[in-house]
């Protein structure tokens, strides 16, 4: 029987996910995704999780938890570095420590460790490790590695287009693209993938939008080398590579003219985003004004409440640009 | 002359003080953090922003209608949050419209030149590097000076017969020390002090339990922060070990690692090889070391929100387990109450003192 290896739904899964899942298939194992969040998930990582923690990192325990016994090996990268610049939250540094030392009856974790500011092939040799953990052979792994690189260009440029991830992983796995309308209004949907396209602890955010007819750009659909172009806007570099996006892509909308309102996506109690989040609110206010909502999203975020919020603040962005529209001058910026 | 603050850290502020005189600056001296600093903090600093934040937001709020020009705090690489601290500091203060300027002290090993610069910005009166290194020569015999006298004080209040003694002599060498100037005086001052406090009545027969503090290096090193726990536990007939001082934490900062420090990140090896900012991994180690070293226990102390501190306490089940010592973690806040703070002490001292009762009887 092929070796089964799972990888939990959750952080970095949005972004790797199809390359991690492309190398252990290639090499023979049969890769166990934890699924969509539901209740009972959260509900685990509550309970195993420490409180202070934050709700991806208790996603991500309920996750491993509900791996246990499924799988022979999990997969929980140490992702340190990947853009020789900037690193990961501590979080995520200390993540397959966290889950060993914390969770009874745990498989084997693969935690190969990825620094590439160490060595310039770190990525490469990260993955060699990881498929000798299975046993295969050098060659079968480079072509493995060979093949989840192709993937990832697929994915992420499938991402740069405009889909979600989940429509991403769709294309890729069936080729037909869902259908496409345009909106009424255009929001910068600003926050960590994992919270982001997670439909169950963003409360459906993505799909209500969607229904009230707003177009959604996320960090993921820029590209890289549009972002890195944003110079100065800080003082000094942001340590996170995530948060460090997050405001580089707030910095390159609001210099657009064409989005009509910023939803910062955060979890309670995240560290980086006490300081993102303030940075973002003061790049809101330096552009021009547009719009800016900030939603906190924990364990017990509540169905009704967040809709409330988000029917209000379209309806109000609306407005406002009705109004623009009829007599131009009247909403000029301050 | 630059008009210049800094950060309060427990009665560091006394070297501070004198080094930044010496160079020709007018100090203004920030308050011990109080009620109104905390309020302060809390209005302006982000809502999960950690404690040592808003802490030092409210004290710059507090100086800073004084007419400070300048604020000299200390940086970081990360990818804990404290690097980040004077830069978004600086943003709030300028909000509110104080034209104050940030200078930002990064380890001098990785940025040797910005740390000349930022000397030389401190130094209007055009001293010498050679003067500059005799000043912070005796501003550095001070800073150990205080944190050999705050050691000290560690040892015999748990021990003291008349309760508020120890804390009373210290408060009064405070001022002995902080008014020598040559290192000659220095010495002499310290040598003084350190004979006063042992003069404080003692019980020597008196069972104390040891107890050992980690954590994150702003709330253990400034009382007003973690509400003198020091004093409750040695209250408590409790000898409190702190894994960090300034002299400590500057030197690992500055020059090269410590052996100590080496030694800590080896007991930590096991269970967090990575290095996570901040002292997460340091908070490991010392729990590990603490337990070799026979203590009867384990307190960690960290600011609400603090990413490594979280993995740490994540962990220190596991530790605490392996190396069969009681751990008790404190998160602290503007919330946290000394009295909620003391109950929790007092169930941790008796557990800690049955244990070693039944340690005794097997």
């Amino acid at each position: 029987m092929a070796v089964r290896v799972g990888i939990p739904s959750s952080l970095l899964y949005y972004l790797y996910y199809p390359a991690w899942n492309t190398f252990f298939s290639e090499l023979g194992a049969r890769v166990i995704p934890s699924g969509n969040t539901t209740r009972e998930i959260l509900d685990l990582g509550v309970k195993e999780a420490l409180a202070d923690a934050c709700v991806p990192i208790k996603l991500y325990f309920g996750y491993v938890k509900a791996l246990v016994g499924q799988v022979d090996y999990l997969f929980i990268p140490r992702v340190v570095c990947l853009n020789r610049e900037t690193t990961y939250c501590p979080k995520f540094l200390g993540l397959p420590d966290m889950i060993r030392h914390s969770i009874k009856n745990v498989p084997p974790l693969i935690d190969v460790r990825i620094d590439v500011r160490e060595e310039g092939d770190a990525l490469f040799k990260a993955y060699r490790q990881a498929g000798q953990v299975l046993g295969a052979t050098g060659r079968a792994i480079i072509q493995a590695y060979r093949k989840a690189m192709a993937t990832e260009r697929r994915f992420f440029s499938l991402l740069r287009k405009g889909w979600s991830p989940h429509e991403a992983l769709q294309i890729l796995k069936t080729g037909s693209r869902p259908p496409k309308k345009k909106g009424r209004l255009t929001f910068a949907v600003l926050g960590y993938p994992y919270l982001v396209y997670d439909q169950y602890i963003s409360v459906g955010l993505l799909g209500r939008l969607k229904k009230m007819g707003v177009d959604v750009v996320t960090v993921e659909n820029l590209a890289p080398r549009v972002l890195y172009r944003q110079k100065d806007y800080l003082e000094k570099r942001l340590f996170w590579t995530l948060g460090d996006l997050v405001l580089r892509a707030a910095h390159y909308l609001l210099r657009r003219t064409n989005i009509d309102g910023v939803i910062h996506v955060t979890a309670f109690g995240c560290g980086p985003d006490s300081l993102v989040g303030k940075y973002l609110e003061m790049a809101v206010h330096q552009y021009r004004n547009v719009p800016f909502m900030s939603l906190s999203i924990d364990e017990h975020s509540g169905d009704a409440g967040i809709a409330t919020r988000l029917e209000a603040f379209v309806d109000m962005v609306m407005r406002k640009k009705e109004v623009g529209l009829q007599c131009p001058g009247s909403l000029s910026p301050m | 002359m630059p008009r210049i603050t800094f950060p309060h850290v427990g009665e560091s502020y006394r070297s501070f003080k004198m080094l930044m005189e010496d160079l020709g600056n007018e100090v203004i001296l920030p308050p011990r953090p109080s009620k109104r600093t905390l309020d302060l903090g809390v209005r302006y600093a982000p809502e999960f922003a950690c404690f040592p934040v808003k802490i030092l937001l409210g004290t710059y709020l507090e100086t800073c209608p004084q007419g400070v020009e300048l604020i000299i705090t200390s940086g970081g690489v990360g990818p804990c949050r404290a690097g980040h601290y004077a830069q978004l500091h600086k943003k709030i203060l300028r909000s509110l419209g104080y034209q104050v300027d940030i200078v930002v002290f990064e380890p001098p090993r990785l940025y040797p030149l910005e740390f000349l610069h930022n000397i030389q910005r401190l130094n209007p009166r055009r001293m010498s590097y050679r003067a500059i290194y005799e000043c912070i020569r005796r501003a550095w015999r001070k800073l150990q000076a205080l944190d050999n006298v705050e050691k000290l004080t560690h040892k015999i209040r748990p021990r003291e017969t008349v309760r508020g003694a120890t804390t009373r002599a210290y408060r009064r060498v405070l001022e002995w020390i902080d008014r020598a100037y040559s290192l000659a005086e220095i010495e002499e001052a310290e040598q003084s002090a350190i004979e006063e406090l042992k003069k404080v009545p003692q019980d020597p027969y008196r069972d104390v339990l040891r107890v050992g503090i980690v954590g994150e290096v702003y709330v253990l090193l400034e009382p007003a922060s973690n509400l003198e726990i020091e004093e409750t536990l040695g209250n408590l007939g409790v000898e409190v070990e702190r894994s960090l001082f300034l002299t400590g934490w500057t030197r690992d900062n500055t020059w090269a690692e410590t052996t100590e420090g080496l030694t800590v990140k080896e007991a930590a090896l096991p269970y967090l090889p990575e290095l996570l900012g901040g002292h997460g991994r340091d908070s490991i180690g010392n729990t590990v070391l603490y337990a070799k070293r026979g203590f009867d226990g384990v307190i960690q102390l960290a600011p609400f929100t603090c990413i490594p501190e979280i993995v740490a306490r994540t962990i220190l089940p596991r530790v605490s387990e392996d190396h069969n010592i009681p751990v008790l973690t404190f998160f602290l806040d503007e919330q946290t109450g000394k009295a909620g703070m003391a109950t929790r002490l007092e169930a941790f001292v008796d557990l800690m003192r049955r244990k070693k009762a039944a340690r005794r009887t097997a």
